[in-house]
């Protein structure tokens, strides 16, 4: 088992490696650089500020200073904002965004499990139409417009929630409800297909014959077989809920760290382009590897360490 | 002999895209205490839906139980609800089937999927239930119960998972145990372990078996009596003997001689020409007619009449017909 762990451990960092050397190239390769605007700088001055952000160096070098920076987990200064680190402004978004993605994770699977599971034990009944329906809106309808629709409804005509910003449980449940019916919807047509498969297995009219109730048959004999597919898409959906989203925190005023995504890529803004990708990317490669160790707890058939040959 | 289950003119179908399959026709039987009924034929006449009627597992909808009775300890299993059924099922009535590698769930342990039965129907500690379980292991011959009672159901071969499938459905002690191909899935071999572990279950237990099969050989190896089924009826039953030695109908006949023997003169298998009928709509005669050798104008038109050829032996067929054996003697 433990040689599972350092295994997948240095395939972690090689993958990482290489989405950092990937897109460290890649950025440079864009043309424009930060101090390119339309307010035309001084040829010395801006000859200063390159020396200062070392813009001036090969790049072959620039690439090896920010591999030794970020071995000691410096994601260097910010270009654009020059009085914070990259390290203050994810320490800061991140925080926030996680929480919010957190909840939205919690709602979506809970309300996308159970929709699904009904759905499939009614199949093609009132409650599976309904449930369907709900999902196919939910998938089709983009989550800033679902957020302004919200806002309108629950915020302006009827104010029972506040319009924005990020301070209390009741400013939460806004941006939740928009964040998850995304995922929900996903989560639930998932579910519902992955049942329906379940429920036709020979194992589960085996509990029938048992005398087991449907609860039992339901919740002991399919969801978990049910779950493995759902799960997959879990770890992807997770990582880019937790890391932040732009649109529904630009809406909602959210201090998260979803805007640096953008920003930094608008502004050409080196370090925090790379700060953010390497941030994502590691949270992406760590639920991917949950979701592995989900498998494993699942499901025993899939174990997680290659039996020694006997 | 005591009567532990009676089926009487049991007729299921299941509406499809294409109409309605009748695949159950108005079949009747008794199941004595104590013995083992078979009933054989081929793919499609119905015995696996007969088999899955009497437990109602027949899913509803496509599959409707139209009319009919089966009657367990003096009470229609028809006229049910699902919570007394629920109690019935597993409990008095347990059901055997044709995969092991797929009748079990994956992701449970064996011991729990053996446990969970006792425990839903005998309100038995899980302490109690495991020393039950074990015991039950013990008895259809897994070693080493107490360590495999943890394990998953992947690290048992087939012929293991086919006990402990069988363990599964003795738990409670049934009363009757309905085994639909129990050793098609299985090689010869661990066939043979098997029919074997059946009849001492049997001596021990002195549980009802209906064992539903294609499988002529293990008919002759286990059965008491044999009930013959074609397009949804039974069309012949007696005991082993009578349907080995004096088979009347010329269905039973045919399967015979489709059979290799060891002993016969002649090498060469008799195939029955033909396909069983559709049952969509079956015909109104007796529905093995097109196919029959020695099929008559009547057979078209009317089915046959049930003729009691002894207290066990019932034949469905106008050859038995007085008229019918005065015309075949007249030819001689």
């Amino acid at each position: 088992m433990n040689t599972y762990f350092i295994k997948r451990f240095v395939a972690m960092i090689i993958t990482l490696w290489l989405i950092v050397t990937g897109t460290f190239f890649l950025m440079h390769w864009v043309p424009g650089s930060p101090f390119n605007e339309e307010r035309t700088t001084n040829a010395a001055i801006q000859k200063n500020l390159e020396s200062y952000y070392q813009l001036d160096k090969p790049l072959l070098v620039q690439y090896g200073n920010y591999l030794k920076a970020l071995v000691q987990f410096d994601l260097g200064p910010s270009i654009k904002k020059s009085s914070q680190t990259v390290n203050d402004m994810l320490g800061r978004g991140f925080p926030v965004s996680f929480e919010l993605g957190l909840y939205t994770l919690l709602l979506a699977i809970v309300s996308g499990i159970t929709l699904g599971v009904f759905a499939a034990l009614r199949h093609n009944g009132l409650i599976d139409y309904l449930a369907m329906s709900i999902a196919v809106l939910g998938i089709s309808v983009p989550n800033f417009v679902m957020a302004t629709l919200l806002i309108q409804q629950l915020a302006v005509n009827i104010p029972i929630f506040p319009v924005a910003t990020w301070s209390s449980p009741m400013h939460m449940v806004l941006p939740i409800l928009a964040l998850a019916t995304g995922p929900m919807a996903i989560i639930a047509r998932l579910t519902r297909t992955s049942m329906l498969e379940v429920l036709t297995q020979d194992y589960i009219r085996t509990a029938k014959a048992k005398g087991l109730s449907p609860v039992k048959i339901v919740f002991k004999h399919a969801l978990r077989n049910a779950l493995l597919p759902v799960v997959t898409v879990l770890g992807s959906l997770a990582a880019s809920i937790l890391t932040g989203t732009f649109v529904i925190e630009k809406i909602f005023a959210i201090p998260g760290m979803g805007k640096y995504f953008v920003d930094s890529i608008n502004n050409r803004d080196y370090p925090v382009i790379m700060g953010t990708t390497v941030f994502y990317s590691a949270i992406l490669i760590l639920m991917l590897f949950l979701v592995d160790l989900a498998y494993g707890i699942l499901d025993p058939r899939i174990k997680l360490h290659k039996k020694e040959a006997k | 002999m005591e009567k532990i289950l009676q089926v009487k003119d049991l007729h299921v179908s299941f509406s499809t895209y294409g109409g309605e399959v009748k695949a159950v026709r108005g079949v009747s039987f008794d199941l004595h205490k104590g013995e083992t009924l078979a009933i054989v034929g081929e793919s499609g006449c119905g015995k696996s839906v007969t088999s899955q009627s009497i437990m109602r597992l027949i899913p509803d909808p496509p599959g409707k139980i139209h009319q009919g009775e089966i009657i367990f300890k003096d009470r229609d299993i028809i006229k049910m609800k699902e919570p007394e059924l629920r109690k019935i099922r597993g409990a008095n009535i347990s059901m055997i089937f044709q995969d092991p590698m797929t009748a079990l769930n994956p992701t449970l342990t064996i011991g729990e999927q053996i446990m969970e039965g006792i425990i839903q129907h005998e309100k038995l500690s899980r302490d109690q239930a495991k020393r039950v379980a074990i015991e039950m292991l013990n008895l259809v011959g897994i070693p080493n119960p107490e360590i495999r009672l943890k394990q998953y159901p992947h690290q048992f071969s087939g012929g293991m998972r086919q006990r402990i499938v069988i363990a599964m459905a003795l738990v409670c002690r049934p009363d009757v145990l309905i085994a639909d191909e129990p050793t098609t899935a299985l090689d010869v071999t661990i066939q043979a372990q098997i029919l074997e572990l059946f009849r001492d279950i049997q001596k021990k237990t002195g549980v009802s078996i209906i064992l539903i099969t294609h499988d002529l050989g293990v008919v002759a190896q286990v059965a008491d009596r044999i009930a013959v089924m074609y397009a949804g009826r039974i069309v012949e039953i007696g005991t082993r003997r009578e349907i080995f030695y004096q088979p009347q109908h010329p269905y039973t006949k045919g399967l015979l001689q489709s059979v290799p023997r060891l002993d016969a003169e002649k090498a060469e298998l008799v195939p029955i020409p033909g396909t069983p009928p559709d049952l969509f709509s079956p015909p109104v005669g007796c529905a093995f007619a097109a196919r029959c050798p020695h099929a008559m104008e009547v057979c078209d038109k009317v089915y046959p009449f049930k003729t009691q050829l002894t207290s066990d032996h019932n034949v469905d067929c106008w050859l038995q017909d007085e008229r019918a054996k005065k015309l075949v003697s007249s030819f001689k």
